[in-house]
């Protein structure tokens, strides 16, 4: 779609073809647990980067899973490792080596 | 005695000899390898050792103690105890005792390597025995024994290891079998070997009647050389495969020692100090049985006997797996003999996949403060500005607080530190601040309204980068709070506070020991209505920090304490550790349960423990309340 220069925010269009399965596949690998996510914020709600900046691993999966992997870099850069979100996963994903994952397969 | 080979040389001590000079050149240049892989300042670190009496002292107490007697393992288990030392330190005295002899009646032969191994086939005894002549063929027919019964224990080990101690012991590797078939030949051979001479050159109660036992059926003297050919060739095979092997650690362990008095410590994962380490280990699988892993078998090859063998290796896939694994909790780090820091190693092979991970953690230099700023930013802005206002709550409200508020000047409160995990176990946080209000403490609440995480979780995933602009952040902070005690709830954050923050002229306390202290000094008051508990250990405050008698004292003051199966620096770790990366919630499951059972094995009402991690982590699965030590105390307070 072109620009008519109307919107107010910028496009959040998801564009599944951006998707690095290769990636992803790899990443899936390393630590499985990312298929577990249910996105239900329990994590970012308990983050003590999320305090001071935007860090939450429920948007970076999902920015994963829209193809969307700068984003989901610039969700985990802040974090601090301290475990508060595997303390309180639902779904008892392994989080700390999940965001060591991702910050390493997508860097 | 006197010489009876002419010379002094037989053929048969050519087996002994390849394998004694092939060590020897694999020694040295093992040596300068690893010389060259310490830096430099190290390297000076350690030639200065050489000269302090003080270090030499510890170096030789050392030595005997550990390398030769095993003391730690007797303390263990008396039979493994003595199995270790017979054979180490009885090899050890045949070699001594065998010199003084030589030195004693063929001082010509001085000098000669094999001649004190093969002495009794060299020499030969002449007219009446004297008494000097007989206390020495006492002694290496007793110290022979002595290694003999040991060797009779470790083939005894191989078939019921439980007898000693051990329930599980080290699978063998190829080299270490050929080793190890060398090493129960060569007594039994020297035996043997001496018994068959002993008509010749003499022997005491263990060989003279060996001698006229064979001496019924066998014609002794023709058995001489094919015995002496035997052990020499033992020997020498022995010495070949010892590189290989894990009796390798023999003479590393020594050099290790001095390495470590010195004060070096593991800067790469395979190279160095490391390496020191790694060939030290005897792979005698202590840490087996120690690593709260192995409640099921599966987890058996990640014990740290399996990763120091897959470094020597340099099984890179195999290494960075088991590193991943490791919940750090420092178990086997007590338990080993040798003393290996596999943690300290671990952490390095951690650094090497992660440390160059992207992090940014400018936010926590956004902050900025002055003394004369307000003591609380305005509610209005921190909403409006958002990040930069959360992060001058962080630094403002800490030093406004301590400045302030309240009666006496900062540097007579104490600044309490709950830390992340403290804030997902907020029992703790109101109780202990009960407890301050109990007892008139005056306290700066650090991270009332969350802090940043202590960096301890980042070193522990091998991020030393990441955590040192962390603790950074942290040292300015409480530096700027002028307080001069800091009590912290989590042992995680003691720990590292403890060894990587700059804090000098600080006290650090866990909060268990500020209540030992409130106690003692009779500022609180508790009564001992609490009923039977019994006390786990957290790795990170017993292992981690040295604290273990506090947290007995308070708690015997407030009912009847039960013993756990394993206490101590035996402490299981609750599965929740922040050290393991890679294990799975099922299987950190098994952990917390094992670690359970063991607690409440003489069935105690309460469980108590002092470290937030523990606390949720048992919580979830125990059958019995789980309380923090806060908790407990602040329950049983007898109001003034």
């Amino acid at each position: 779609m072109g620009k008519f220069g109307f919107a107010l925010s910028p496009s959040s269009r998801i564009n599944l073809d951006e998707v690095d399965k290769v990636k992803f596949a790899k990443l899936v690998e390393i630590e499985p647990d990312v298929l577990k996510c249910m996105a239900c914020g329990s994590c970012t709600a308990s983050c003590t980067a999320g305090k001071f900046v935007k860090t939450s691993m429920r948007s970076a999966i999902l920015a994963l899973q829209n193809g969307k992997n700068e984003d989901a870099i610039n969700f985990l850069k802040g974090c601090l490792l301290c475990g508060k979100c595997t303390m309180v996963c639902p779904r008892a994903i392994n989080t700390r080596h999940l965001i060591i994952s991702i910050l390493k397969v997508y860097q | 005695m006197r010489e009876r080979i002419a010379g002094g040389y037989d053929d048969f001590v050519i087996p002994f000899m390849v394998g004694m000079a092939f060590i020897f050149i694999y020694l040295f240049i093992a040596l300068i390898r690893l010389f060259t892989h310490i830096p430099p300042k190290d390297r000076i670190k350690f030639f200065k050792s050489l000269v302090n009496p003080k270090i030499l002292y510890k170096d030789c107490r050392d030595i005997l103690l550990d390398c030769l007697l095993h003391v730690k393992i007797f303390k263990r288990n008396l039979l493994l105890g003595y199995m270790h030392a017979s054979i180490a330190f009885g090899w050890f005295m045949l070699i001594v005792v065998g010199h003084i002899e030589m030195w004693l009646y063929v001082p010509q032969r001085n000098g000669l390597l094999y001649y004190p191994v093969f002495f009794r086939y060299f020499v030969k005894q002449e007219g009446d025995l004297t008494i000097k002549g007989a206390f020495f063929f006492f002694l290496m027919d007793f110290f022979l024994l002595m290694v003999l019964s040991g060797v009779g224990l470790a083939m005894y080990k191989r078939f019921r290891s439980t007898a000693l101690g051990m329930r599980r012991t080290t699978k063998p590797c190829f080299a270490d079998r050929v080793a190890l078939a060398c090493l129960w030949s060569i007594f039994p051979l020297r035996l043997l070997a001496e018994s068959f001479t002993a008509g010749i050159a003499g022997g005491s109660f263990l060989t003279k009647p060996m001698y006229w036992l064979f001496n019924n059926f066998l014609s002794n003297d023709a058995h001489i050389l094919p015995t002496w050919w035997a052990y020499s060739t033992a020997l020498g095979l022995f010495f070949l495969a010892l590189p290989f092997s894990r009796y390798m650690h023999i003479p590393t362990e020594a050099f290790l020692i001095l390495l470590r008095n010195a004060g070096l410590k593991v800067t790469k994962p395979r190279k160095g100090f490391a390496e020191a380490e790694i060939y030290s280990c005897s792979s005698c699988g202590i840490c087996i049985d120690a690593c709260p892993m192995n409640i099921q078998k599966k987890n058996l090859p990640f014990s740290s006997v399996y990763f120091i063998r897959f470094l020597r290796r340099h099984n890179t896939r195999k290494i960075n797996q088991i590193s991943d694994k490791c919940l750090m909790c420092g178990k086997c780090v007590a338990l080993c003999p040798v003393g290996i820091e596999s943690c300290g190693i671990k952490r390095a092979q951690r650094a090497t996949l992660y440390n160059d991970i992207k992090h940014d953690y400018t936010y926590l230099h956004q902050a900025h403060h002055t003394p004369d700023s307000p003591a609380h930013p305005l509610p209005g802005t921190q909403a409006a500005t958002g990040t930069s206002a959360a992060t001058g709550t962080l630094s403002a409200s800490v030093q406004a607080d301590a400045k302030l508020s309240g009666r006496g000047t900062a540097s007579e409160k104490v600044l309490y530190f709950a830390g992340c995990m403290t804030h997902l176990t907020p029992s703790v946080i109101k109780n202990l601040t009960g407890i301050f209000e109990s007892s008139g403490t005056e306290y700066v609440f650090a991270d009332k309204d969350g802090g940043v995480c202590c960096g301890r979780p980042l070193i522990l995933a091998g991020r030393e980068d990441a955590a040192k602009e962390v603790i950074a952040r942290n040292t300015e902070l409480i530096r700027n709070s002028g307080c001069k005690k800091v009590v912290l709830s989590c042992p995680i954050c003691l720990k590292v506070l403890k060894e990587e923050y700059n804090l000098k002229g600080i006290e650090l306390v866990h909060h268990t020991q500020f209540i030992n202290t409130l106690l003692e000094q009779g500022k609180i008051k508790v009564s001992p209505t609490a009923g039977s508990m019994v006390y786990h250990n957290p790795c990170e405050l017993g292992r981690g920090c040295g604290i273990y008698k506090e947290p007995l004292n308070v708690l015997q003051q407030l009912g009847e304490l039960k013993k756990a199966a394993k206490e101590g620096k035996e402490s299981i770790c609750c599965g929740g550790s922040l050290g393991s990366l890679t294990l799975n919630y099922e299987d950190r499951g098994k952990i917390t349960q094992g670690s359970l059972a063991a607690l409440t094995i003489n069935d105690p009402q309460k469980i108590i423990t002092a470290c937030p991690l523990c606390l949720k982590t048992f919580a979830d699965k125990a059958d019995r309340p789980v309380m923090d030590i806060a908790q407990i105390v602040n329950e049983n307070i007898c109001q003034k």
